[in-house]
């Protein structure tokens, strides 16, 4: 039986609690997905098996579809847990605060082209954000948390995926989230072409419009 | 906005909050004191809120509501210093006319007048009722549902609805179920009633989608399954509230793991319900941060927290100019400049 060393908590998210420790002689993330309390326990359950059993398959996915994600060891649906790849690194949100505006703009198209490969495969992430894309020592980028994701190849599910990494830069990166998302865009846009994005943008906008108090709604 | 002399001075603000079906008037002073806080409410006789017919009726209570307020805080007009009234956002009609009275009241009393964001403002007087400090806010009524969070001189918007607001959605729902708006017993507190007699979980969308979600479906849902007939109210009731407030109370859950602060806020409207309530206190708790909850008489729209938010807008200098107190109808939360936290 692979039997896990001991294992420590690593970060405590909302939706799930990181465990670090060794399996096989490879350092490894333990992903928990710890009963809410605050909801109903049917409803509970049920949420969290389908994001263990969802996550694991999109992943995967997306290494097929060119984006690396860390690879998967073993999943335990009644106990809610995934055994992955402990991916050396770190975080963008906090590499795009230290970094120059040139290096900035490399990383965000990076992770433009790599939204878009994921999107082309009919991959929506579900919650881009700058802490859920790892960077490593070797410059590769790390896509993980595809806990609220899905298989979609409509323009809806693709606009508000974007519409999400908008956000995320706006509300965390909010000195400079204008010009990392037009260098998000610039990478999209390479990978999908003019046409297939432009399509996307539109959906963003009608998107935003649909929101409460924009200001551009009733245009 | 335009800054306002410093040697303006006086002791109370009188805020007028006009934006939705509420006509409110409070009275504070400026170190927090609230003096007095009457409204009245528009009750349609059947569906939601007519834009134009709010805005009748908020003109017709206004001076009665105004004296009643005046009376209860034991002042005179003249000893008001300033007026601040609630620019947005909301209805176009409902704004305009409290936006009228304050426009009245600034001109003939010669005092400052100062506009103020509906949605800063339901954050500062929970902040003031409740003692929270930074809290993440889970600001949820009729017509907003956002998480939000101070980060250098604004509220952020963490996560939001996509479609529609919370309190719209139960609502639309209890008028869909057939039940009635009456006074004293809004038609989320009906659902509310009902809900606790709920027991069988109705399967309904649950759409998260990041930090946002999305409301619209699982109201059509609800509504779906209860005429189909085979479902108790009681029941879906119980499963609309369940999923709808699971769903925000995750949201606010990723929020304040993100941001990592140590407390929780809510306001708005929905905040006067229990079931809400407890699930941001058992978060909470998970992240020991300290839950808040407004208390209800400042949880729907209200005069008290235009008046105080006119207060801390004023003492940071900040005067609305006459001709700058156009009502906002889609004024954003993260808009808006917040200089009296530092």
């Amino acid at each position: 039986m692979d039997k896990l060393a001991e294992k420590t908590l690593f970060k405590k998210g909302a939706e799930a609690s990181l465990y670090l420790s060794d399996w096989h002689e490879r350092r490894v993330i333990i992903k928990l997905r710890i009963p809410k309390k605050y909801r109903p326990p049917a409803l509970d359950e049920q949420i969290r098996s389908y994001r263990t059993v969802h996550e694991p398959q999109l992943m995967h996915e997306a290494k097929v579809a060119g984006v690396p994600t860390p690879l998967i060891y073993m999943v335990n649906v009644p106990e809610s847990s995934i055994t992955m790849e402990y991916i050396e690194g770190q975080q963008i949100k906090q590499v795009l605060n230290n970094v120059p505006k040139a290096e900035r703009h490399d990383l965000c198209v990076k992770i433009g082209d790599s939204i878009a490969r994921l999107h082309k495969q009919g991959l929506i992430h579900g919650d881009l954000t700058t802490s859920n894309i790892i960077l490593n020592p070797e410059g590769k980028l790390f896509f993980v948390d595809f806990g609220l994701g899905e298989k979609n190849i409509e323009l809806e599910a693709q606009g508000v995926d974007l519409h999400l990494m908008k956000q995320a830069l706006q509300s965390t990166h909010y000195l400079f989230w204008e010009e990392c998302f037009q260098s998000v865009l610039c990478g999209y846009t390479s990978v999908l072409g003019v046409e297939v994005a432009e399509e996307v943008y539109e959906k963003i906008r009608e998107i935003e419009r649909r929101g409460r108090y924009v200001e551009e709604r009733k245009k | 906005m335009r800054k306002a002399k410093k040697d303006d001075s006086g002791n109370y603000c009188l805020g007028i909050e006009s934006s939705a079906d509420d006509f409110g008037v409070g009275i504070a002073t400026f170190s927090g004191e609230i003096l007095a806080n009457k409204s009245d409410s528009y009750i349609p006789a059947e569906g939601g809120i007519h834009p134009r017919e709010a805005a009748r009726h908020h003109a017709e209570v206004a001076d009665k509501v105004l004296s009643e307020a005046l009376s209860k805080a034991g002042l005179k007009p003249r000893e008001l210093s300033v007026i601040a009234f609630s620019q947005g956002p909301g209805l176009g009609p409902s704004l305009r006319t409290g936006a009228t009275v304050a426009r009245a009241l600034a001109s003939y009393l010669e005092v400052p007048l100062v506009g103020v964001n509906h949605s800063v403002a339901h954050i500062e007087i929970g902040k003031l009722k409740t003692g929270a400090h930074d809290p993440v806010t889970l600001y949820a009524s009729g017509g907003n549902t956002m998480v939000t969070a101070f980060e250098s001189g604004r509220y952020r918007v963490f996560g939001e609805t996509l479609d529609i607001a919370l309190g719209n959605c139960l609502d639309v729902f209890a008028r869909e179920a057939g039940l009635k708006h009456k006074k004293g017993l809004p038609l989320g507190a009906a659902v509310e009633q009902l809900a606790a007699k709920g027991e069988k979980l109705v399967t309904l969308p649950y759409v998260v989608k990041g930090m946002d979600l999305s409301l619209s479906g699982l109201l059509t849902a609800a509504t779906t399954a209860l005429q189909k007939g085979d479902c108790k109210l009681e029941d879906v009731c119980y499963s609309l509230q369940e999923n709808a407030f699971s769903m925000v109370t995750e949201v606010t859950e990723r929020a304040l793991a993100h941001t990592e602060k140590k407390e929780v806020l809510l306001t708005g409207g929905v905040a006067a319900n229990k079931r809400l309530q407890s699930m941001l206190a058992i978060i909470a708790e998970e992240h020991d941060a300290r839950f808040n909850v407004v208390p209800l008489e400042f949880a729907t729209d209200n005069g008290a927290m235009i008046a105080w938010t006119g207060v801390l807008a004023f003492q940071h200098g900040l005067v609305t100019a006459l001709d700058e107190s156009f009502v906002k109808l889609r004024w954003r939360v993260d808009k808006v400049d917040v200089p009296w936290i530092s």
